[in-house]
């Protein structure tokens, strides 16, 4: 037997299962767009093929961040803005995990923004999903990064003199290889987004817009929208980086003018994954780390053997 | 001098090929039989500046870099320069020479280049050879260099030049440097070696001074290691095949060892973007199945204070190394400090626990690495490394038998599936990963990909299936869990005795020391028992759970202890204070912080002044603390 047999286990799975029975039920507010995303996920994980079982989600802090409590799968709920290092390390480590990560706009594009752009650049294979309610939800409503210019909320009293963080186009110019924007008042789409960004073999972002109906009444996700790739108005090539970037720039300004466009904006399949890159160069072994640990026919090198020569 | 050995010192501009130089004639020295001890000294700068190697030489074993030194080969002056009097760096033209004299013992040898160094721009340098008896030979080393090959190689004619005046052969030296040079290169070097040994020993006679090699024999086969090396080593055969990290002098060295054997034994080691995911990365390796490490020095370690206290909380075994240097903030990059001490401690929120090792000897480095290991993933718990920029840089000889030990990938309580299987769970069969009753308050653990193990791990107090929990009861029972641990840990560590005692069993007097000190006041402990002195002293390794019987009874068992400790603050007396709860009036503290780790001179100073005649010193880098009241 694997000492990970749950890992590749081809079955039907039931949506039920990622379902926690017992466990917690969610204390989010009623309407938060945290719901969508919890739903869209659980549709997308069993048509990937992917078990609870063989699923790492790693989440962030915040309200986005309870969402593995209410996921039944494997979960590591980290620290504020450090999901993306845990989980990018466990892919490293066991690459036949499905490895998620998720968190809030405060999260990821604040205190995590380092780990943000890094992670696009190596570009890991991984879902990245970023609840963009525009706003610190857990924290009681102060102005994020994503919040507008302008934005008024007791830390910023006098409306926030900032730009707001564009993450498509961050993330696209970080180097992420796969890059949507979706929204939880539309859990079709959502849910195609997300199975497209697990299937995709490299460092998959999805700007995920969630209403925060306690704190963030003023916010633009409650508006219809638009899907830029069914609609006519909006040709582009999602592989070619120079209309991507054009794509999401429009995007991004007619958000804060009340226009809501989401769809794939980027999608790279050629370039290799990270994980790739290392085992091309000799700097990742074939099988995954973690395995050997159960191998009792694996033989451990002992320093002394391979080193001590050298400093005889 | 007290009895036969070499203190050989080489010194000159980091360009000069300083490092390689003395590594190579340390194991010359090695190979030919002596217990040899190196020291490095350089400053925080790329290229020029003064830096110098000392490497300490004798019959019999060596733990210290001992007092002075006794041959100096001063080589070049590839200095950065700036001719600006008032600049920072200023003019380094003669620092080979005249840094080092102040050190150098009466009757030394002094070798200097004099195709680049002149005396006499030092002055009252005729005075002081003449008052202390040096040997001085002026040798044109880099003319000679030139005529063979190139300038640069003035370093072979300097160690060739050695040869000649100590009576050593040139054998060792030329079988390592055809081990290590490649054919082009090696042609010139070893033509510089010969020619440079014979042309002193035709120009001087070299019994004019003392200073020779002394004549050893080794019983097994030595290796030559760094306190960097053996603690890679000992990472490496406990299984650890994960690494990630950030530069940050003098951490770096274990990074880069790691970084570059890692690969070959098919684990992975990754640069990342700052010290905070570098230790999140490491405890991510671990909670997916594979032993893990990361490290960094006291800035880069100050950000690591998050991810450790997440790895506490989820009960994830990490291994963290911390390599001390001279803070606070950036400090001395490039100088030892112990002054991190309570930062490692203490760091990060809440009632956290972690397990700190802090090895006294490049032989404990290993042994410690293993053992941070060991119980990093026996009891779920961070454990931290605390050394310095000493330990971590100088080189010692170990027996090459010393690292006979099975490698170890037992990954502790972390459970089969066919264990799994027998767990308890919740109803919706979710493993109880945080079972409230567990031995030694370890919990078994699963890992990812595993079938029947689905658990949440999460910073939050959390119940036994690791859901957020806030229930009194269970938190109570929760974090007198993860205390427990301690308790264990602390058990283990007793049965393997792992401090270190130094001279007589029975004493009037002690000496309380840690970490890269202990090999120096080793030294000294013998140094004052020879002088009439009744002393003996204690390496404590283990900070935390800290060892409060062992030490209590040390202390019970002498009149009055001398701490030693390179901290201004007396972190480590404090920590002995806080753990006993009394003692105070027994206790005073020789305490040094300019930089430099101590030499045992001082330390017998220190004690003769402090201990014995009981008043303070009045040299600004060693401090008299008076006792706090208990
Ligand atoms: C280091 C640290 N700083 C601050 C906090 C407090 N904190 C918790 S959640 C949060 C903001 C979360 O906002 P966002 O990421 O947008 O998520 P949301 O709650 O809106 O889903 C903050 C500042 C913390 N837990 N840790
Ligand atoms: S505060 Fe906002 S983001 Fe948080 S649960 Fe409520 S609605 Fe959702």
């Amino acid at each position: 037997m694997s000492a990970f047999s749950a890992i590749g286990e081809e079955r039907e799975i039931d949506r039920d299962e990622y379902t926690p029975g017992v466990e917690p039920q969610p204390t989010w507010c009623p309407g938060c767009g945290d719901f969508g995303v919890l739903k869209a996920l659980k549709q997308a994980l069993p048509e990937v093929g992917r078990t609870p079982e063989e699923t790492l989600l790693c989440t962030g802090i915040g309200c986005s961040g309870k969402l593995n409590s209410y996921l039944d799968s494997y979960g590591f709920h980290t620290i504020h803005g450090r999901s993306l290092p845990v989980a990018r390390a466990a892919k490293l480590a066991n690459p036949g995990l499905e490895v998620i990560a998720a968190g809030g706009d405060g999260d990821g594009y604040g205190i995590g923004g380092n780990h943000f752009t890094h992670t696009a650049r190596e570009n890991h294979d991984m879902t990245y999903i970023v609840f963009n309610n525009e706003i610190f939800g857990l924290t009681k409503g102060q102005t994020s990064p994503t919040s507008p210019k302008g934005h008024k909320s007791k830390t910023q009293p006098h409306g926030s003199a900032k730009e707001p963080v564009k993450p498509l186009s961050l993330s696209l110019n970080a180097g992420a290889s796969y890059v949507a924007r979706t929204a939880a008042v539309n859990p079709n789409q959502a849910k195609e987004i997300l199975i497209e960004a697990m299937e995709h073999d490299g460092f998959a972002h999805v700007d995920f817009l969630t209403q925060c109906p306690t704190w963030n009444k003023d916010a633009r996700q409650y508006v219809p929208y638009i899907d830029v790739n069914d609609s006519e108005d909006y040709e582009f090539d999602v592989t070619d980086r120079v209309e991507a970037a054009e794509m999401m720039r429009t995007t991004e300004q007619a958000l804060y003018d009340g226009e809501v466009l989401t769809g794939r904006f980027y999608v790279d399949e050629e370039r290799p994954s990270y994980q790739e890159e290392k085992q091309a160069i000799g700097e990742m072994p074939e099988e995954p780390l973690a395995e050997r640990y159960w191998d009792d026919d694996y033989e451990w090198e002992r320093s002394y053997d391979r080193f001590l020569d050298k400093h005889a | 001098m007290t009895d036969n050995e070499l203190i050989w010192r080489i010194s000159g501009g980091s360009g000069d090929g300083i490092a390689s130089t003395s590594q190579n004639f340390a194991k010359a020295l090695m190979r030919s039989g002596l217990h040899v001890f190196t020291h490095r000294h350089y400053p925080s700068r790329i290229r020029g500046g003064h830096t110098y190697t000392e490497i300490r030489a004798r019959a019999d074993p060596v733990t210290s870099r001992g007092d002075g030194y006794n041959f100096l080969l001063a080589l070049g002056d590839s200095f950065a320069r700036n001719p600006k009097e008032d600049a920072v760096y200023g003019n380094e033209e003669i620092k080979p020479l005249s840094e080092n004299l102040d050190e150098l013992r009466e009757g030394g040898v002094i070798v200097y280049d004099e195709g680049l160094l002149d005396p006499s721009d030092i002055p009252d340098f005729e005075e002081r050879v003449e008052a202390n008896d040096w040997h001085v030979y002026p040798l044109d080393l880099r003319g000679l260099a030139r005529e063979q090959g190139r300038e640069v190689m003035r370093n072979t004619a300097g160690v060739g030049a050695t040869c000649a005046l100590i009576g050593m052969d040139l054998e060792h030296v030329e079988d390592l440097m055809s081990d290590a040079m490649p054919e082009k290169i090696l042609e010139p070097n070893l033509e510089i070696l010969e020619t440079a040994y014979e042309s002193v020993l035709e120009e001087y006679d070299a019994d004019a001074h003392d200073v020779t090699v002394p004549a050893g024999e080794h019983e097994e086969q030595q290796v030559l290691l760094s306190g960097s090396d053996a603690i890679s080593y000992g990472a490496i055969d406990e299984g650890c095949r994960f690494i990630a990290g950030y530069p940050m002098t003098p951490w770096t060295e274990v990074f880069t060892i790691m970084t570059k054997n890692l690969p070959e034994l098919g684990g992975i080691s990754e640069q990342v973007e700052d010290e905070i995911a570098a230790a999140a990365m490491a405890v991510g390796a671990s909670h997916a199945g594979v032993k893990a490490m990361s490290g960094s020095s006291g800035g880069g370690f100050a950000l690591m204070s998050e991810p450790l206290g997440l790895a506490e909380m989820t009960e994830t075994p990490v291994v963290l190394v911390e390599a001390m240097r001279a803070g606070p903030s950036t400090g001395m990059p490039t100088k030892p400090e112990q002054s991190d001490l309570e930062h490692v401690l203490y760091t990060s929120q809440g009632d956290s626990q972690r397990v700190v090792l802090a090895p006294g000897t490049i032989e404990e480095a290993y042994e410690q690495s293993r053992l941070a290991f060991e119980i990093a993933y026996e009891y779920q718990i961070p454990a931290i490394l605390l050394y310095d920029q000493k330990l971590g840089g100088e080189m010692l000889n170990v027996p090459k038998s010393h690292f006979d030990r099975e490698p170890n990938a037992d990954l502790g309580k972390t459970l089969s599936e066919a264990q799994l299987a027998e767990q308890p769970h919740t109803p919706d069969g979710k493993f109880h990963r945080f079972q409230h009753e567990a031995d030694d308050g370890v919990s078994p653990r699963s890992v990812p990909g595993q079938k029947g193990g689905r658990y949440l791990a999460t910073g939050n107090e959390h119940g036994p299936s690791g859901h957020i929990n806030e229930d009194p009861d269970n938190r109570t029972a929760q974090i007198d869990r993860r205390l427990e641990k301690l308790e264990a840990i602390r058990e283990h560590l007793d049965d393997l005795g792992t401090q270190t005692y130094m001279g007589p069993e029975e004493a009037d007097y002690g000496i309380l020391t840690f970490g890269s000190q202990q090999g120096t006041v080793a030294e000294a402990v013998d140094v004052l028992n020879a002088n009439g002195h009744s002393v003996k002293a204690l390496g404590v390794s283990d900070m935390l759970p800290f060892p409060t019987a062992e030490v209590e009874a040390f202390i019970e068992s002498v009149d009055a202890v001398l701490v030693v400790e390179m901290t201004a603050s007396g972190q480590f007396r404090g920590l002995v204070q806080k753990n006993l709860g009394r003692y105070g009036e027994k206790l005073s503290s020789l305490l040094k912080y300019n930089g430099n780790p101590f030499e045992p001179a001082e330390i017998v100073d220190g004690f003769e002044s402090i201990v014995v005649e009981g008043d303070g010193l009045d040299s600004s880098t060693t401090t008299f603390v008076p006792a706090a009241g208990d």
